[in-house]
């Protein structure tokens, strides 16, 4: 069921017109990420030139691999220690900007979220190195919050002065044994965005946490949820779903966990990958070494999100777990359906554009979607091909200087732990009646034909879609969000969401629902035209004396 | 409890600093060039550098933040930034036309060893900045001072690109340069001195920029920011009065030093002392009087004051935030009978005798804490140890407020959670008396959600 857009100035017209103002050379590697959507058939879809650089000078959505590794991934997780070294800002600005909730099993137990640790190099260790500080720092650390993991974080001039931040893990963990020490190269000039620090977080995750402990959680269906970051309280919805249709979480990466969750992760039946973007490369490792097969899901809409737990029990295939599920998400659909209903008549009609991180400028369309919202133009922050053509193009994404200096771990099925859950006979099988493993399809091809999409648009790019397709609704970050909202367009923050939530699962899309019925509708926008701004004063009045 | 982790005992650190009672100079580098009118900010840097400083100021401020960034990819770090520079100078001036570009470095660069006069030299050798435009820059590496020498040193940067004597002798215009403060601030300083019908120059001046109105259009460049000419005209000026030893001062010393322009350093106008020795330098060094309106309204004040000071005599308070507010703040508070308990920056006061001056307006008692591991987290345990009845600082220290149920006036960078610093100003009479009624409303409504009911008050 494909989806066709007419827009008022053609895809064309608009790419052609944007990229007037740029250097020859700049509009050329522009117009091969600005794309004109088209679907053939298996999903067949435009290339679309991604994970490139910025331009310099360019006002840009995008951060660095420290904010992917430090804020995104590990972020989010309460009791490992995390110790920014390098000067004072890094770390500053990734204490509890993101909005990752978070709930401690008890009022003792280890809670390193609303601390923000850092070595504050000053120049003269700058000048002469900043290790012995780096091993100090730990040692106070140790002693103040007795952790059972610290994961230290390198910053850019960490790397330039040649701090070696894993040989003082290795260091330290000599000196403190039961504590479990790992440093993160995630430099903020490594790569060309966050998605570099994704990267560099799974395989330090992958090698140094998970497989450290075999303590499975008790549960007849465990399965873990990776790229979940617990945004506005996403991942506490889902645990709820989760646990009412029988499932046990046993861990989610990272979003409201613990460190235990992850070191035994492997223990799990099955790795359901949410953020494809930030954490693809775990859920593959993870299968390769450890035998946990993985798909997609979406928990982003009732019907994703239906739809994504219907696959889960399927996966496990035992009719009281199906039964159970489908009970669940009928109960809760009626629920939903009720706002929904009411949301849409209000909404329908209405266009947006999305332009977010690594799944939610994809995911959000399905919402949006539900409530009668088109998307007209989208586009990643951050994402590689094959977020946006789906994975099938793997073997035919190049790589560059910029992403061949992040390693790519070579793994192997462990000698005594690999243990496949599902045999290649039933995969076989499975895939052959429709179910995916493996598999994620992309933005693109659940696109409407016609719309945009553009890989890390910026300012500019975003203000002539703007002038040209005047959306009803922005979805972006907070960079953008005053940009679009000072010309009276709502903006919803899509990042962190600046306030509410959650946004996933059932109750999720009912608090979505309402709150872009608020934007559009009982919307304050409307006083940013005064009522004179609309008639001129024809003829001069005196009113005085 | 949120902070469940910090103990009452405090042991010294000296390698770790935990929840950092500042941040890096590149953010109050941006602020401050945000406070020129027609300016791009720029960072060179890593992207995340400027994606952190745009978000932390648009989180603070409700508004848009515009910086340009050199990217930096690896290779840039490893061969120098020069060739990105160049590059976002023409992508810059093509793609948004600023009249000036404020590059500010980044511990990257500075690390590598940029050197940014030479880039800029080459910048308008090789015709990348178009006739007729400007690049200014500032060096702010991360690794030393903190966001309000940041601050500063743009503002000195400012001074330096533009500032010149016209050789016709001083005018009797007075410079203000205000240190990293609110926009609301700014504007309440200018509405004093236009009062007293001062001829004056005020850079950086962000007022109009991050506090925009929303009327249906977005305006790349704002109207507000003091203009280019102003900052050149600023070296025949009178004198220069920086208002706050750290933000302010290193940027009147250097026009003293260029165009020969004295200075006077004073306190940032918290307070009635502290208002009263602006408006009584203003009035000497412009050589005017002080006008009805503010006697009215410094009456105003100090009527609030004796109306209402038993509310705050007696009443304990804790400090945490930028020095040269803190120590106005500290006299202020001391001045309506609080008794200030702990007074704490992470900024490192360098020459500034911070711990005197604290001292010297609020007493020998004060605990100050200034610099390197003088963070919230030792500003908790010093609470812990003796708790104050109310306690201000950035949002920050929501967390200790909650945990230790203590009531939060919120001040100073950053502000993520309320709004208000944008619009309200807490200096000069009228922003004084807001802030003093702030003051009194916290610790009120602490009073009556505590009182026993047969103690339950009407009349207040």
């Amino acid at each position: 069921m494909t989806e066709t857009i007419d827009l008022p100035v053609s895809g064309e017209t608009f790419r052609d017109n944007v990229t007037k103002n740029y250097s020859n050379k700049l509009a050329k590697k522009r117009k091969k990420q600005i794309i004109v959507n088209q679907i053939g058939c298996a999903d067949e879809v435009p290339e679309i030139l991604a994970n490139t650089r910025t331009a310099p000078g360019i006002l840009t959505m995008r951060g660095c691999a420290y904010a992917g590794c430090k804020g995104v991934v590990l972020g989010p997780t309460r009791d490992i220690l995390q110790i920014v070294h390098g000067p004072i800002g890094c770390s500053f600005y990734a204490w509890l900007t993101r909005r990752n909730k978070t709930k401690p099993r008890s009022a003792e137990a280890a809670n390193y979220m609303p601390y923000c640790l850092s070595t504050d190099l000053q120049e003269d260790e700058i000048v002469f190195g900043g290790e012995k500080k780096l091993m100090a720092a730990i040692d106070e650390a140790v002693a103040m919050f007795h952790p059972k993991a610290i994961g230290i974080f390198a910053t850019c001039p960490v790397g330039l002065i040649g701090d070696d931040v894993h040989a003082v893990a290795r260091a330290a963990e000599e000196k403190y044994p039961d504590v479990n020490i790992f440093g993160f190269s995630c430099e903020g000039y490594k790569g060309v965005s966050q998605s570099a620090g994704h990267h560099i977080a799974n395989n330090k995750v992958f090698t140094d946490v998970v497989g450290q402990l075999e303590t499975p959680k008790e549960g007849q269906y465990r399965l873990n949820i990776l790229g979940e970051y617990n945004i506005g309280g996403d991942a506490f919805e889902i645990e709820r779903i989760a646990e009412a249709c029988g499932l046990t979480v046993h861990s989610t990466f990272s979003g409201n966990s613990e460190y235990e969750e992850f070191a035994s992760a492997h223990t799990a039946d099955l790795n359901v990958v949410m953020c494809h973007r930030s954490i693809n490369y775990l859920a593959e490792m993870m299968e390769k070494k450890y035998g946990i097969p993985w798909f997609k899901v979406n928990f982003i809409g009732v019907h994703p999100t239906a739809k994504s737990f219907r696959k889960i029990a399927q996966y496990y295939g035992d009719q009281a777990l199906i039964d159970r599920t489908e009970a669940f998400i009928k109960a809760e659909l009626a629920e939903a359906e009720k706002v929904r209903a009411e949301v849409y008549e209000r909404c329908q009609g209405k266009t947006a554009m999305l332009f977010v991180g690594g799944s939610r400028a994809h995911h959000y369309q399905d919402l949006l979607r539900e409530i009668g919202i088109k998307t007209i133009a989208a586009g990643y922050e951050f994402a590689h091909r094959d977020d946006y053509e789906g994975r099938k193009v793997l073997p035919d994404i190049i790589v560059d200087a910029d992403s061949r200096n992040i390693e790519e771990l070579s793994v192997a099925p462990d000698e005594t732990r690999y243990s496949p859950r599902i045999s290649e006979e039933r995969k076989k099988q499975d895939e052959a009646g429709g179910f995916t493993y493996n598999d994620y399809r992309g933005m693109m091809p659940e696109m409407p034909v016609g719309s945009l999409v553009i890989d890390d648009c910026n300012h500019h790019e975003l203000e002539a879609l703007i002038d040209y397709y005047k959306p009803d609704l922005v979805c972006a970050g907070i960079k953008e969000k005053y940009i679009v909202q000072k010309r009276g367009i709502p903006m919803k923050q899509l990042h962190s969401y600046d306030y509410m939530g959650p946004f996933a699962g059932f109750r999720g899309a009912v608090n979505f629902y309402r709150e872009i019925d608020r934007l559009l509708n009982c919307n304050v926008f409307r006083f940013a035209k005064a009522p004179w701004d609309n008639s001129p004063q024809l003829a001069a009045t005196y009113v005085s004396k | 409890m949120l902070l469940r982790h910090t103990p009452k005992q405090i042991t010294e650190r000296q390698a770790l600093t935990i929840n950092p009672a500042k941040t890096c100079q590149p953010v109050g580098a941006m602020y401050a060039a945000l406070g020129i009118h027609r300016c791009m900010p720029h960072s060179h840097g890593s992207q995340g550098c400027c994606a952190y400083h745009r978000s932390s100021l648009t989180r603070h401020y409700n508004d848009p933040i515009i910086s340009g960034t050199s990217s930096f990819s690896e290779g840039a770090s490893v061969f120098g930034g020069q060739a990105n520079l160049l590059e976002a100078f023409v992508n810059i001036f093509s793609l948004y036309n600023p009249d000036i570009i404020a590059v500010n470095t980044t511990c990257l660069s500075e690390v590598i060893g940029d050197d940014l006069t030479q880039m800029i030299r080459k910048g308008y050798d090789e015709n990348k900045i178009p006739a007729g435009k400007i690049v200014i820059h500032a060096n702010t590496p991360s690794f030393t001072g903190s966001h309000v020498t940041g601050f500063a040193n743009m503002t000195r940067a400012m001074v330096k690109y533009f500032a010149k004597s016209g050789g016709k002798g001083k005018n009797g215009t007075v410079n203000l340069i205000p240190s990293f403060i609110e926009p609301s601030d700014m504007e309440e300083i200018k509405r004093l001195a236009h009062e007293m019908d001062v001829r004056f120059i005020m850079y950086p001046d962000t007022c109009g920029v991050v506090n925009s109105p929303l009327d249906g259009r977005y305006r790349l460049y704002p109207n507000g920011g003091c203009r280019k000419e102003q900052i050149i005209a600023s070296g025949d000026s009178h004198t220069t009065l920086a208002l706050g030893h750290l933000g302010a001062q290193p940027a009147a010393t250097l026009l003293d030093t260029q165009c020969k322009v004295p200075f006077e350093t004073i306190d940032l106008p918290i307070g009635i002392a502290a208002t009263d020795r602006f408006i009584e330098t203003l009035r000497n060094v412009a050589g005017v009087s002080v006008t009805e309106t503010i006697q009215q309204e410094r009456g105003q004040f100090v009527d609030a004051l004796c109306d209402m000071a038993q509310y705050t005599y007696g009443k304990k308070v804790s400090l945490v935030g930028d020095p040269d507010i803190l120590v106005p703040m500290a006299e202020f508070c001391s001045s309506i009978g609080m008794k200030v308990l702990h007074a704490v920056t992470g900024t490192p006061p360098a020459k500034y005798p911070f711990e005197e001056r604290i001292k010297a307006v609020a007493g020998e008692h004060v605990i100050v804490k200034a610099g390197q591991q003088s963070d919230m987290f030792l500003f908790h345990q010093l609470l812990q140890n003796d708790k104050p009845d109310i306690l201000m600082g950035n949002t920050y220290c929501k967390y200790i407020a909650r945990d230790m149920d203590i009531p939060l006036l919120r001040i100073g960078f950053p502000i993520y959670d309320r709004i208000g610093h944008s619009y309200e100003p807490v200096m000069g009479y009228k922003g004084g008396l807001s802030l003093f009624i702030k003051l009194l409303n916290t610790l009120m409504d602490r009073i009556d959600r505590d009182a026993e009911e047969e103690n339950f008050e009407l009349i207040m």
